[in-house]
């Protein structure tokens, strides 16, 4: 990713990447990595890798939509296309073609990344909640699609039947130790790799744009372009994480696709803290514990939630990572 | 598709009649949702994301005080006053907090209402869909025009939806309070700075939102089955009605709740599993030609 003019970039609250930052990081992820191999030594449940699995495909989805939200400052309601869009092109390729399953995600990587070039160069250049509203509206244009083109997507059933998991490299991912290596890795190589970029000059002229665009577009920075690369970015690791749940649950289904979905990875976001990186992930491990808590002790799933979601709104106001950051920061003062 | 179906439809009469009106029934209940919506956008500048709940409790108030009084009259005014003092309550202790906080957290609060409210109806009222029945003085035989059923019902809520719209118009274009409310929706801190209380016109936009609402759900109750998720859809309908209309113009919202309308009862015969798909094109066309409406006025910088 390159961008006019980045190197006069100096926003006081970093300076662009340096050696030890790139460091720590790479010991975040092979930290993050070694945790999660051990884990099913410790606990060897399959309640617990299927949640790590459903974590591993949210988390990717949320962190994504925070490329978005958080980093470039553009609230949009309909991520979940392209979720959705990845899980139904990932499957599709798979029931259809027959090629391997590295291939078919390139493939639906690469569907979406085309989806979410044209979108995302239509709806960039509105600000606000006109941003947001287009986006919604491509969202449900997409869900409808999904709804009409029966014979293709399998209508309102989703994609039925089964999406072949043949193996490659002698990796079966039908077993579920294996899918869990699988989506383990794939999502931690994807978290890096937004890291990575989040960190780059292209990213701290992403938050230049967010925090000031008359300054921005002062520097010469053409702030559409800017816009539209995050987009797509952020398109293209949510198809991962749609590929991730697609494999998981061996279908794909509108609801993917639907806004539901978008306003729960915004949820996800909200409440794992927005200005750290690690905040949507950790927001996506608090909405699916809680679920699947809540889910088991009381029918009244929503009030529960809506009372929980108040708590952060109108009491932290903030997300659980942001409130931790903020609170450790001012003891240390 | 069935566009064969659509043609037939528009070439005979009855048929017209008939989707005409369901068109325009449709129509009349979305403009008093998305009229409450608009408005609160215009003066507060906030999206009322938990507006489709308020229209949602409407109707359950409707349905309780409908079958505690026997009056449709007295239901329907039980259901306005009763989400307009909700809604007031929901500025002043919830909205109140984050109008100075960015989308999302007013967002955050809305959903965690929505969710609150959608299952605290269940509680209260059980979790099955509930039908009101059509009120005794509207079971009468419906109309026949040209060849096209009309039920006389209505008839009735194009009327009342009507003169809403009228009195809308008419307070917010004639009278003094309507020209504080355009004012405060324009340059608040100057409205404030001459003397009127901001802070209480915001409280009033949103009871009276919030009292629309409860009439159209009201008035949706007999001819809708009333559900806990029935506030979603409209909600969603209305958003694509503001937008369509320009967002904080009511008479945008009148031609966008109509215009919505007919494209629902029409295509629902043409394409029926593509109806959604094309009120959403409409809406993303409207924002990428003209992203302050088709009655919305450009925005100017203060």
């Amino acid at each position: 990713m390159s961008t006019p003019n980045t190197s006069i970039v100096s926003t006081p609250e970093a300076p662009a990447m340096s050696k030890t930052a790139a460091l720590k990081d790479v010991i975040w992820a092979l930290l993050a990595l070694a945790v999660l191999v051990i884990l099913p030594l410790l606990v060897p449940s399959r309640l617990m890798m299927d949640f790590v699995i459903r974590l591993a495909a949210l988390g990717v989805f949320a962190t994504s939509l925070n490329i978005l939200v958080g980093y470039g400052g553009m609230v949009s309601f309909g991520h979940a296309m392209f979720f959705g869009g990845g899980a139904y092109a990932f499957g599709l390729l798979m029931q259809r073609t027959g090629v391997s399953i590295p291939v078919a995600i390139v493939g639906a990587v690469a569907f979406v990344a085309v989806i979410s070039l044209v979108v995302g160069a239509i709806c960039v250049r509105l600000k606000e909640i006109y941003f947001s509203f287009l986006t919604l509206a491509f969202q449900m244009l997409l869900h409808s699609l999904i709804l009409t083109m029966t014979p293709l997507t399998g209508g309102d059933q989703g994609l039925m039947g089964g999406i072949p998991r043949p193996v490659f490299f002698g990796i079966d991912l039908s077993d579920i130790k294996s899918l869990y290596w699988f989506a383990c890795v794939l999502a931690v190589v994807c978290l890096f790799w937004m890291r990575l970029i989040l960190q780059s000059p292209f990213g701290y002229t992403l938050r230049m744009v967010r925090d000031n665009v008359d300054r921005a577009r002062f520097l010469g920075i053409d702030v559409w372009r800017v816009k539209l690369y995050a987009f797509v970015l952020a398109g293209c690791f949510a198809s991962i994480g749609g590929v991730i749940l697609a494999l998981f649950v061996s279908g794909a289904f509108p609801e993917f696709a639907y806004w539901t979905m978008s306003g729960e990875a915004i949820f996800m976001i909200m409440m794992g803290g927005l200005n750290v990186f690690a905040g949507p992930v950790i927001g996506a491990g608090l909405l699916l514990m809680f679920n699947d808590v809540v889910t088991r002790f009381t029918e009244l799933h929503g009030l529960a939630l809506g009372i929980i979601v108040l708590i952060f709104a109108l009491g932290f106001k903030r997300g659980i990572a942001d409130f931790i950051v903020q609170f450790v920061r001012n003891r240390l003062r | 598709m069935n566009l064969t179906e659509l043609y037939g439809c528009v070439t005979s009469l009855s048929c017209v009649v008939t989707q005409f009106s369901t068109g325009v029934v449709i129509g009349a209940l979305l403009f008093l949702v998305a009229a409450g919506l608009t408005l609160i956008f215009g003066v507060l500048k906030i999206v009322n994301f938990a507006h489709g709940a308020l229209y949602m409790l409407g109707a359950y108030l409707a349905l309780s005080a409908y079958q505690l009084s026997g009056s449709f009259a007295i239901a329907t005014l039980v259901a306005g006053i009763g989400v307009a003092l909700f809604a007031l309550t929901f500025e002043r202790f919830f909205m109140r907090r984050v109008y100075n906080a960015d989308v999302l957290m007013q967002l955050l609060v809305c959903y965690a209402f929505i969710l609150i409210l959608d299952d605290a109806v269940k509680l209260v009222w059980g979790a099955e869909f509930k039908s009101m029945g059509m009120p005794e003085a509207f079971q009468s035989a419906p109309l026949f025009i040209g060849g096209g059923v009309v039920p006389v019902y209505y008839l009735f809520l194009i009327g009342v939806a009507a003169i809403i719209a009228f009195v809308l118009w008419y307070v917010l274009a004639k009278t003094r309070t309507g020209k504080i409310v355009r004012a405060a929706a324009h340059n608040p801190s100057m409205t404030s700075a001459l003397g009127i209380n901001t802070s209480l016109i915001y409280m009033g936009v949103f009871a009276f939102g919030g009292l629309l609402a409860g009439l159209a759900g009201a008035l949706a109750a007999p001819i809708r089955s009333v559900s806990s998720g029935m506030g979603f859809s409209i909600l969603i309908e209305s958003f694509i009605v503001t937008v369509i209309g320009g967002m904080g113009s009511v008479g945008g919202a009148l031609v966008g709740a109509l215009l919505i309308g007919l494209v629902r009862s029409f295509g629902s015969i043409g394409f029926p599993t593509f109806v959604e798909g094309t009120m959403f094109v409409a809406m993303g066309l409207i924002l990428i030609l003209k992203p302050s409406g088709l009655l919305g006025k450009q925005e100017r910088r203060a």
